[in-house]
C-alpha cells in the first residue's frame, strides 16, 4: 500500500514538473542567458549587460517603459472608480433574479474575443464612426471628428478590456459583507462616507487587491489595445518586445525587453501584496 | 448605503442612473460591431446602406461571405484544432495536479504551488517569447549536435498549442482544485472498505463527482485558447488561427466580412458559456 502510494505520488509530481520546468522556467533561465549576451560578429557571442545598458540609456526605450507603467497603473485606478459602486449596487442593492441578470450581463464581454471589443471601439470611434456621426448630427461638431489614435482613446479601451477582472472578485467580497454591520455603522451616528471608509472598503480590500493585480497586468501585458486604438505617440512596452523579436530578430534587446516587463510586474504586484500584508496564494488561488 | 437604510430620492435616480450607464458602456461595442454585420457597404461604418446578409452568405465579389471565405474558414478550423488540443492537456494536466496537491503533503509543497500560480502573473507576451527563445535553442542545439533539423520546434502550430497551454493549465487546475477540496474523502473510503482497490474508488467514485468541473474546465480552456492573442502573436507561424488572422485584416482596414465573423464567435462563446451554466445548474 505504501509503496502504492509512492508510486502514485510520482505519477502525479511527473505531469506537473514537466510542465513548470519545460514551459516556464528553463524558458525563462534561457530568455535572461540570451539577454545578458552580446553578438560580436555572426555565430559568436559574448557575456555582457549592453542590452540592458542600451535599454537604460536611450530615451525611447526608458520613455517607453516609464510611460506604459504609468498609464498601467492610472488605468487600473480608473477601472476601480468606475467598477465599485456597480459592483456595490450589483452585491447589495440589486435583490433575487435582477442581481443574477446584472452579474451575468457584467460576465458577457469577457466570453467575446479581446481583438472583437478592440474592433467594437474603433467602429465607434473612428472619423467616419457613429460617434463623430452622432456629434456633427446633433450640431456638436461641424465636421468629422477623429477619435482614434489619442490616449484617452486607448484608457477607453483598456478599462473596458480589463472590467470584467474588476467587477467580479468585488462583487464576491461585497457579497459576503453582513448588513446587519452595515446598519450598525449607521445607528453608531456614522453616515454613509464615513460608513464607506470605515467598514465597507476595509471589508471589500481583499476583492480591491486581487482585481487591481489583475487589472495592472492585464494593462500592462496587453498588445492589441495600444497598437490598434493608440496613436503613433502612444508606444507600448509590448509593443517594443515584439518589434525587436519579429521585426527586427534583435532577439538579446527583446528579451532584456522581457525581462524589465517581467521584473516591473513583479515588483508591483509584490509591493502591492506587501501593502495589503496578502499573500499571492490567498489572492489568486 | 443598503436597501434598509433610507436615502433620499434623487440618490437612488443618480445611483440607478450611473450602473445603467456602466451597462450601455459594457454593451456599446459589442452591439455596434453586431449591427454593422449586416451594412449592405463595404465598409463597417455609416451611413447605413441598407441591411444584408450577404457578409455572411454572399458568394460574389465584392460581398463574400465568411461562408465563402477560405481565409477565414482556415483560421477557424486551426483554432478550433488549437483550442481543442489545449483544453484535453490542460484539463488532463490540471486534474493530475489537483489530485497532488489535494492529497498528498510533501517537502516543497508551499513552493510548487507558488510556482503553479506564477502564469497567471507573467505577461502573456514574455510567456510567449521565452518558449520562442527557448524551442530555438533547443533546435540549433539538435541541429549543431546531430544536425537534425526539427520543424516542429520552430514557430507553428505546436509552440502554439504549448504556449497557450502553459498558463490554461493554471486555470484548469485551479477550476477543478476548488471542486476536489468539497469532496468527502469518506466516500472513496467507504468503496476501499467494500473492497475496491483505490484505482477503482477513484475512478468510479471521486472522478464522477469531479466531471462538472473538468468539464467547465474544458470548455473554459477551449474558449481562453480561441481568444488568446499575446501568445499566440509571438509563437505563430504559417498557419494563422482565427484572432492572427482577424488582426492582420483588421490592420489592411476592415470591411463588414470581420463583423459577420465577429458575430459568429459572439454567438459560438455565448452558446458554449450557456451550456456551462446549464450543466452546473444541474444536481
Amino acid at each position: 500500500m505504501r509503496s502504492q502510494s509512492r508510486i502514485a505520488f510520482y505519477l502525479l509530481l511527473t505531469p506537473l514538473v514537466l510542465w513548470l520546468g519545460l514551459l516556464i522556467i528553463i524558458p525563462h533561465i534561457d530568455m535572461l542567458l540570451i539577454s545578458l549576451r552580446e553578438r560580436i560578429s555572426f555565430g559568436v557571442y559574448e557575456t555582457s549587460l549592453t542590452q540592458y545598458e542600451k535599454a537604460l540609456t536611450e530615451p525611447l526605450y526608458l520613455r517607453t517603459f516609464a510611460r506604459t507603467a504609468v498609464m498601467s497603473v492610472l488605468a487600473t485606478a480608473i477601472t476601480l472608480l468606475i467598477a465599485f459602486p456597480v459592483a456595490y449596487y450589483i452585491a447589495k442593492m440589486a435583490k433575487g433574479r435582477l442581481q443574477q441578470v446584472l452579474f451575468m450581463l457584467c460576465l458577457i464581454p469577457f466570453y467575446v474575443s479581446e481583438l472583437v471589443r478592440t474592433f467594437g471601439w474603433m467602429i465607434l470611434l473612428r472619423e467616419t464612426g457613429i460617434i463623430s456621426n452622432l456629434l456633427q448630427w446633433t450640431g456638436l461638431a461641424d465636421q468629422p471628428v477623429e477619435l482614434l489614435y489619442t490616449d484617452a482613446t486607448m484608457m477607453v479601451g483598456l478599462v473596458y478590456t480589463s472590467m470584467l477582472f474588476m467587477v467580479v472578485p468585488l462583487v464576491t467580497t461585497l457579497e459576503s459583507l453582513d448588513d446587519s454591520v452595515v446598519e450598525a455603522g449607521y445607528d453608531l451616528g456614522g453616515n454613509g462616507l464615513s460608513v464607506l471608509r470605515e467598514i465597507i472598503i476595509p471589508h471589500a480590500m481583499p476583492g480591491i487587491v486581487s482585481g487591481c493585480i489583475v487589472v495592472f497586468m492585464l494593462s500592462l501585458g496587453n498588445y492589441l489595445t495600444p497598437t490598434m486604438l493608440g496613436g503613433k505617440d502612444s508606444l507600448w512596452f509590448t509593443e517594443m518586445i515584439y518589434n525587436q523579436f519579429i521585426v527586427r530578430s534583435n532577439w538579446e534587446l527583446g528579451a532584456a525587453f522581457g525581462f524589465m516587463l517581467l521584473l516591473l510586474s513583479s515588483v508591483i504586484v509584490w509591493g502591492m501584496l506587501r501593502l495589503t500584508g496578502r499573500t499571492l496564494k490567498e489572492t489568486m488561488g | 448605503m443598503i436597501p434598509s437604510i433610507p436615502q433620499s430620492r434623487s440618490f437612488r435616480l443618480a445611483y440607478g442612473g450611473y450602473v445603467l450607464l456602466f451597462f450601455v458602456y459594457l454593451a456599446l461595442p459589442l452591439t455596434v460591431v453586431a449591427v454593422f454585420a449586416f451594412n449592405d457597404s463595404q465598409f463597417p461604418s455609416l451611413p447605413w446602406e441598407g441591411f444584408t446578409w450577404n457578409w455572411f452568405f454572399g458568394s460574389e465579389r465584392p460581398q463574400i461571405g465568411v461562408f465563402h471565405e477560405r481565409g477565414i474558414l482556415r483560421a477557424v478550423g486551426t483554432s478550433a484544432f488549437v483550442a481543442l488540443c489545449v483544453a484535453v492537456l490542460s484539463v488532463a494536466v490540471g486534474t493530475s495536479n489537483a489530485f497532488l496537491f489535494n492529497r498528498y503533503e510533501f517537502r516543497g509543497k508551499g513552493l510548487l504551488y507558488v510556482l503553479m500560480l506564477l502564469p497567471l502573473v507573467i505577461p502573456g507576451i514574455v510567456l510567449g517569447i521565452s518558449i520562442l527563445v527557448f524551442s530555438s535553442t533547443l533546435a540549433n542545439g539538435l541541429w549543431d549536435l546531430a544536425q537534425m533539423d526539427i520543424q516542429a520546434l520552430r514557430p507553428g502550430l505546436l509552440l502554439v498549442v504549448l504556449g497557450q497551454f502553459s498558463f490554461i493549465t493554471t486555470i484548469a487546475t485551479l477550476v477543478i482544485s476548488a471542486r476536489l477540496q468539497k469532496f468527502d474523502r469518506t466516500l472513496e473510503e467507504a468503496a476501499l472498505n467494500l473492497g475496491a482497490d483505490r484505482l477503482t474508488a477513484v475512478r468510479t467514485i471521486t472522478l464522477p463527482f469531479l466531471a462538472p468541473a473538468m468539464i467547465g474546465a474544458v470548455v473554459v480552456a477551449f474558449l481562453m485558447s480561441f481568444e488568446n492573442f499575446n501568445t499566440t502573436l509571438m509563437l505563430v507561424g504559417s498557419d494563422a488561427p482565427l484572432t492572427i488572422a482577424m488582426f492582420d485584416r483588421l490592420k489592411e482596414g476592415s470591411t463588414p466580412l470581420l463583423n459577420a465573423v465577429s458575430l459568429l464567435l459572439m454567438l459560438g462563446s455565448s452558446l458554449l458559456a450557456l451550456l456551462v451554466i446549464l450543466f452546473q445548474r444541474k444536481p
